[in-house]
């Protein structure tokens, strides 16, 4: 996978990744990374490429990413004042929050009773299906790529017509006791 | 869009393709009736299963999440229903379950069914879709583990009968998506080709909307076309003229389409729409310590691995039924069964073990993750209180499709009551209790605050009963109120069933094949019943054919 940093990031994309690092996060790609804070030493969400998910207009959250961003961006700015964090102003405010902010602010996001409850809950399934499936991707093709969620996680690459088998399923032999109402069709009698 | 008269018309019109729909659509169609099937989602053949998390793969095009305020709901979208995507794990209801009062203070159960009543229609479903007992040479290294785990603390386990065939099946855990392989059982592989070589017509993509009486007392069953690709978008609508309606839309769906057809219909019973349970339905995600596995458990997979095979077998293999006990008190009794549920939908939810809750994200989720293969899911089937409601239905379908395939948002609420939570919180306890001992692992039950609870059993909101204010149906599955039309799937099963329901959803729309004819018949419709298994095997059609009461 790529690394390193384009120039021009929009507004919207480094708070898409700081959004999606605080779900799953990865390691700073190059020092001077604001969008990940480096809280774990391998790939997360963002390099799994939740960005490219979330612009997938067939999950159906891509033509309002834009709208997110902005309220994502309110939210963070409200919660810097009652948290008394200091904004300096050169990123977008969620990009500016240090993570355990982050944090705070998407578990009050996603909790029950919140009105938006349900984008932010959408917006945070996108980010943890780019790495646990990446559903952007045509999984073969992700395994045999190197996709960083899918080695990480240890999913099985398939067999060379794109399918999956296991020849080894079974530890073979008896384990418990049945229960001791069982009868011959297996369920209780 | 038709205009007055419809062209199009049949003897009976069945609204949905899974067990329900199927069923009594083959034994109809196979007894000399006109029978048409409309079914919402796709008619994908054995070669488009894919094992692919792409989206707009099979896994998202045959199966729907939806989210509801506090329930959300996994289920079938396609031709062949739930069947396409279950497990194929079929056991019988424990014969507690028939005598259940849940919170009305009497049987939820009509006093026709008990499980002895049940039997002979258990028997007809077991031949037509070959269930079979599993022994421990087929069960999964997850299974085998969790068997251990619970012989390691007194208990028993139980291999779980399923529809399998185990020469044909290679373990690949894809089933979720269809079996590729033809070795799960879906009703593709026997009640709906039977079904269609006896005439049956099934039209995919295909969404009913509403149904309409006409004067005869006949009824219009109005739907609009899919798109194939974008569930979102309807291409065309139409409507068919028909002498019996059965509803067999999924639990989800059904009551959505009735109380959408209330201005059409006239008034529903009280209970359409209520009383949805999710059949006490619950996660929790084990991570085991491979050491401990091989050194307390004495398991090993080879040289280098105890475990580490989450990812490999065939769904749930393997269930403690020891607080299946009729002797304990109503929602108190749950089985536990060892499950598998893929990535994509099946990894956000869970929490990590030992950390404050919410801890579904995050750092230490990530280092979680990286131990996947050693995760061990339980599943939990409880006794719930059937607190779901129904509200308002979405202008089409039973959801707002926000996704192009897979994601909605539904009408359903639902809060669970002090009952299921004690329920979920006993069996929460046994779950760590078991896989806690020795250190073999640490557990941690899935978050109910991103989506609320969930099910892949939807069941109860359109049920059967004797007492008229609490069931929406009559013992013989006729919608109260409303006659020749019909409801035949996990809607009218009463309540949850502490177990998986396939198998008993399945067998009462078996059971109401009968009454159906009759009501068939009394509208001029030239059907009988009789026919065998879709195979032709006639064992089970001879034990129902003598029962006693029972209507030619």
């Amino acid at each position: 996978m790529p690394r390193g940093m384009p120039d021009a990031r929009s507004v919207e994309t480094v708070t898409l990744e700081a959004f999606a690092d605080t779900i799953l996060p990865g390691t700073k790609r190059a020092p001077e990374d604001v969008t990940i804070a480096g809280r774990s030493h391998d790939a997360g969400a963002v390099e799994a490429g939740a960005l490219e998910l979330l612009r997938t207009p067939a999950t159906g959250v891509t033509s309002g990413l834009g709208e997110f961003v902005e309220l994502l961006n309110e939210h963070a700015e409200h919660h810097a004042q009652l948290c008394e964090v200091t904004l300096v102003g050169d990123h977008p405010p969620f990009v500016e929050l240090p993570f355990e902010e982050r944090t705070r602010l998407v578990r009050a996001l996603t909790a029950p009773g919140h009105p938006e409850k349900e984008f932010w809950v959408m917006l945070a399934l996108f980010c943890n299906m780019a790495y646990d499936s990446a559903a952007h991707l045509s999984t073969p093709v992700a395994i045999k790529n190197g996709h960083p969620g899918l080695r990480a996680m240890g999913f099985a690459a398939p067999d060379a017509d794109g399918l999956l088998r296991f020849a080894e399923y079974s530890y073979g032999r008896p384990l418990a006791r049945l229960h001791p109402d069982t009868n011959s069709t297996g369920s209780l009698a | 869009m038709n205009g007055g008269h419809s062209s199009d018309s049949t003897d009976v019109l069945v609204v949905g393709s899974g067990f329900g729909g199927a069923i009594t659509a083959y034994h109809l169609a196979a007894g000399g009736a006109r029978v048409t099937i409309l079914e919402r989602g796709p008619w994908l053949r054995s070669e488009e299963f894919d094992h692919d998390f792409l989206l707009g793969s099979s896994y998202t095009r045959i199966f729907d999440f939806t989210v509801g305020d506090g329930m959300s709901v996994l289920g079938g979208n396609c031709v062949g229903g739930g069947s396409m995507v279950y497990f194929a794990a079929l056991p019988r209801a424990p014969r507690f379950v028939f005598d259940r009062q849940g919170s009305i203070g009497r049987r939820m159960w009509p006093k026709a069914i008990t499980r002895d009543t049940l039997d002979p229609w258990y028997d007809r479903v077991t031949e037509a879709m070959g269930v079979r007992a599993q022994d421990w040479s087929d069960v999964s290294y997850a299974g085998g583990l969790w068997g251990a785990a619970c012989d390691h603390s007194g208990r028993t386990a139980n291999p779980v009968p399923v529809a399998i065939d185990k020469d044909t099946c290679v373990n690949c855990n894809w089933m979720m998506a269809g079996c590729r392989f033809d070795a799960k059982k879906s009703l593709t592989t026997n009640y709906l080709p039977a079904a269609v070589a006896h005439g049956a017509r099934i039209r995919p993509l295909h969404e009913v909307q509403r149904v309409e009486r006409m004067i005869d007392g006949s009824y219009r069953v109005h739907y609009d076309v899919i798109d194939e690709d974008d569930y979102r978008i309807r291409t065309d609508s139409g409507s068919i003229d028909a002498k019996i309606v059965i509803l067999a839309a999924g639990a989800g769906a059904t009551p959505v389409i009735l109380k959408r057809s209330e201005g059409d219909l006239g008034a529903m019973p009280n209970a359409v729409g209520r009383y949805f349970s999710g059949n006490g339905e619950r996660l929790n995600t084990a991570v085991v310590d491979e050491d401990r596995v091989r050194d307390v458990l004495g398991l090993s997979r080879d040289d280098q691995r105890a475990y580490e095979a989450f990812q490999v077998g065939k769904g749930p293999c393997v269930a403690n039924w020891d607080r299946l006990d009729a002797s304990l008190p109503e929602y108190s009794r749950y089985s536990l069964e060892q499950l598998y549920f893929p990535p994509a939908l099946g990894t956000i939810l869970a929490q990590v073990p030992g950390a404050p809750a919410p801890a579904w994200f995050g750092a230490d989720k990530k280092e979680m993750l990286r131990r996947w293969r050693s995760w061990l899911i339980v599943f939990t089937m409880s006794e719930d209180d059937n607190e779901g409601v129904f509200g308002t239905p979405p202008p089409t379908g039973n959801a707002v499709r926000l996704s192009q395939q897979m994601l909605g948002r539904g009408p359903i609420s639902y809060h669970p009551t002090k009952n299921t939570w004690k329920g979920w919180q006993s069996a929460d306890a046994e779950v760590k209790e078991i896989l806690e001992k020795d250190g073999i692992a640490r557990v941690a039950p899935w978050t109910n605050d991103l989506v609320g609870a969930y099910t892949v059993h939807p069941l109860a909101s359109c049920r059967i009963g004797d007492d008229p204010h609490t069931s929406a149906l009559d013992d013989r599955h006729e919608l109260r109120g409303h006659p020749g039309i019909f409801v035949t799937d996990g809607s009218a099963v009463p309540g949850a069933l502490t177990v998986n329901p396939a198998m008993t959803i399945a067998a009462l729309a078996e059971r109401s094949v009968p009454g159906i004819v009759e009501a068939a018949r009394e509208r001029g419709v030239g059907v009988t019943y009789g026919a065998p298994a879709p195979d032709g095997a006639t064992s089970g059609r001879g034990s129902v054919l003598d029962l006693p009461g029972r209507r030619t």
